[in-house]
């Protein structure tokens, strides 16, 4: 039987602990057996964005934080065979890869071998009004406000790429478990119609691919769940074997914790039907799992089973949705909570009366807020109170003059508002509505190729 | 005789939120196995729909997993509009999973 693969998760998000990758890559080359890290840098919004910075300049669209992400760990990765898959090439894997070159060079390191894989972006095979019609979403009309659409590939390119001898693959949008599955195939060389062991290496990308949420983080309550070291939580390692068991760990030395429930938690999140998880390459079926610890943070997972992948895939797509216009001020001591309602219910009357077009909505963080719905109708059921209670408008229109405006009518608060109104901050940003859309997979092709 | 205690959901289980456009999933997970079947019995998909009331959401579904002691709850249209439209701070609904853990559950004597 084929030796268990090491896998390391680098990164859970774009803006993920940049120091996080280093003692993984550390443990990785102390194993000397294959090895693998994986990076996730990609949530929809960022997309947007990339593919917006590349419009403005066709060298950019690539996650911004590329080189600080992996300047520290290149040298030991190429050093010791540990290849890199990521999906930090967002807008522009080329560009990635380009930059992962003069990286390497300035460090005075042999060339990598780095595959970029393309064809998520549907912009380029497709027309605007094309993809609208393959949305349900009314909000995406005719297409002419698209601004990003991409596809979900799957694990196929970044297999291949590394069976071909790929030190480094970057992606643009795949699958996320796709950075897992990828290896895992070209590691253990099983076929693409092999359902159960396809959805036991998505389940494994499911397991790692949100960095320290299963070795602790996002998981803390204290007095009921106590975890060690956060501040340094350790990000994961799967040792994934031929038999369909996998272990999750973390380095050794590092924070955190490894438990049947922190892998649980993370078994499930982000899973509606747990019979039904739908990827580009398998239908991952859960139900059947079970995870056990065999050891001080180390916990055994098996029991995938796996289903024909869907005759779609799926696609998300962005459109522009104007800006959203945040203001915020603070009331503290006695009667702080009263003093912020009046607040809320001056700027209330000032945009109505104004006419102020767009959406709105009032929160008082401290009595009411991420709880609470945009009408208001939880935090009226909330008893007035506490002594520190902040105030928050938030706006929305196409217009970012309007919202501009509605935001700094909270900051004329400090001299027409209520006594010892303080701290007023704004922040007006552009957004992105997005949706989903299924695309027939013949109007899709996932390519490699060596950069 | 002693009453059956009446504490929050929080005190036996713990519950993770995850986010996809408009909907959110909570799991809940029994911090002990035997708690498992009162969670079938008390923590509903109707008794979850109603500490979101005020969202007004649409289809709510309960998964169960044995094999893990968990349940999964699928909340549609709970977020308003989803993190990309949101206008409310934590447009991901990340902290929602402790609003499910605020649930009244009793524990009868002989299951504490």
């Amino acid at each position: 039987m084929t030796a268990p693969l090491l896998v390391g998760g680098g990164a859970g998000f774009s803006g993920d602990r940049i120091d996080a990758p280093i003692p993984v890559v550390a443990e990785l080359a102390r194993a000397g057996r294959p090895a693998v890290i994986i990076f996730e840098t990609l949530a929809e919004r960022t997309l947007a964005l990339a593919q917006r910075a590349r419009s403005e300049n066709p060298g950019h669209g690539y996650e911004p934080q590329l080189e600080a992400i992996l300047g520290p760990i290149l040298a030991d990765c190429l050093a010791h065979r540990i290849r890199i898959v990521g999906n930090f090439g967002a807008a522009n894997p080329a560009g990635a890869a380009a930059a992962i070159q003069r990286l390497a060079a300035a460090a005075g390191l042999p060339a990598p071998r780095i595959a970029v894989v393309e064809g998520d972006d549907l912009l380029a095979v497709a027309t605007r009004a094309e993809i609208a019609g393959w949305t349900a979403d009314a909000d995406f009309g005719d297409g002419t406000t698209i601004v990003a659409a991409n596809a979900y590939l799957g694990a196929r390119e970044i297999a291949e790429a590394l069976a071909a001898g790929a030190d480094i693959v970057v992606t643009g949008r795949v699958a996320d478990p796709a950075l897992v599955l990828g290896p895992v195939m070209a590691h253990f060389g099983w076929g693409w119609d092999d359902w159960d062991r396809l959805a036991f290496g998505t389940a494994a990308g499911h397991l790692l691919e949100c960095g320290a949420q299963v070795t602790g983080g996002y998981f803390a309550d204290p007095g009921m769940k106590e975890v060690p070291g956060l501040d340094e939580v350790g990000f994961p390692i799967a040792e994934i074997s031929g038999d369909g068991t996998l272990v999750v760990t973390k380095p050794a030395g590092t924070g955190g914790l490894v438990s049947t429930a922190t892998v649980t938690e993370q078994l499930l999140y982000e899973i509606h039907d747990p019979a039904r998880y739908l990827t580009p390459d398998v239908v991952l079926d859960v139900t059947d799992m079970e995870v056990a610890a065999v050891g001080p943070d180390r916990v055994r997972v098996a029991g995938a089973r796996g289903r024909p992948r869907p005759e779609t895939l799926k696609a998300t797509v962005c459109v522009s949705g104007g800006f959203l216009g945040e203001a915020e001020i603070s009331y503290a001591g006695p009667h702080a909570a009263e003093r912020a309602r009046l607040a809320a219910r001056v700027v209330r009357d000032r945009l109505r009366t104004r006419g102020f077009p767009g959406r709105m909505r009032f929160d008082l963080i401290g009595v009411a807020s991420v709880f609470a719905d945009d009408a208001g109708t939880f935090q009226s059921a909330m008893a007035a109170g506490g002594e520190d209670v902040r105030m928050r408008l938030a706006v929305n229109h196409a217009d970012r003059d309007q919202v501009e405006r509605a935001a700094r009518e909270v900051l004329s608060l400090y001299c027409c508002g209520p006594a010892g109104g303080g701290g007023v901050r704004q922040a007006v940003t552009p957004v992105f509505h997005t949706g989903s859309a299924y695309i027939p997979r013949e109007r899709v092709r996932g390519t490699w190729r060596f950069a | 005789m002693r009453p059956n205690a009446s504490l929050p959901l929080h005190r036996i289980a713990h519950a993770r939120a995850g986010d996809k456009g408009d909907r959110l999933n909570v799991s809940v997970t029994a911090y002990d196995r035997r708690h498992y079947p009162l969670l079938l019995e008390q923590v509903t998909a109707e008794r979850v729909a109603a500490l979101f009331g005020h969202r007004r959401p649409g289809q709510v579904t309960r998964y169960e997993l044995p094999k893990l002691g968990a349940l999964n709850f699928v909340i549609d249209g709970v977020l308003e509009g989803g993190v990309n439209r949101s206008l409310g701070l934590d447009g991901h609904g990340k902290t929602l999973s402790f609003r499910v853990l605020s649930l009244e559950v009793t524990l009868p004597d002989d299951a504490r």
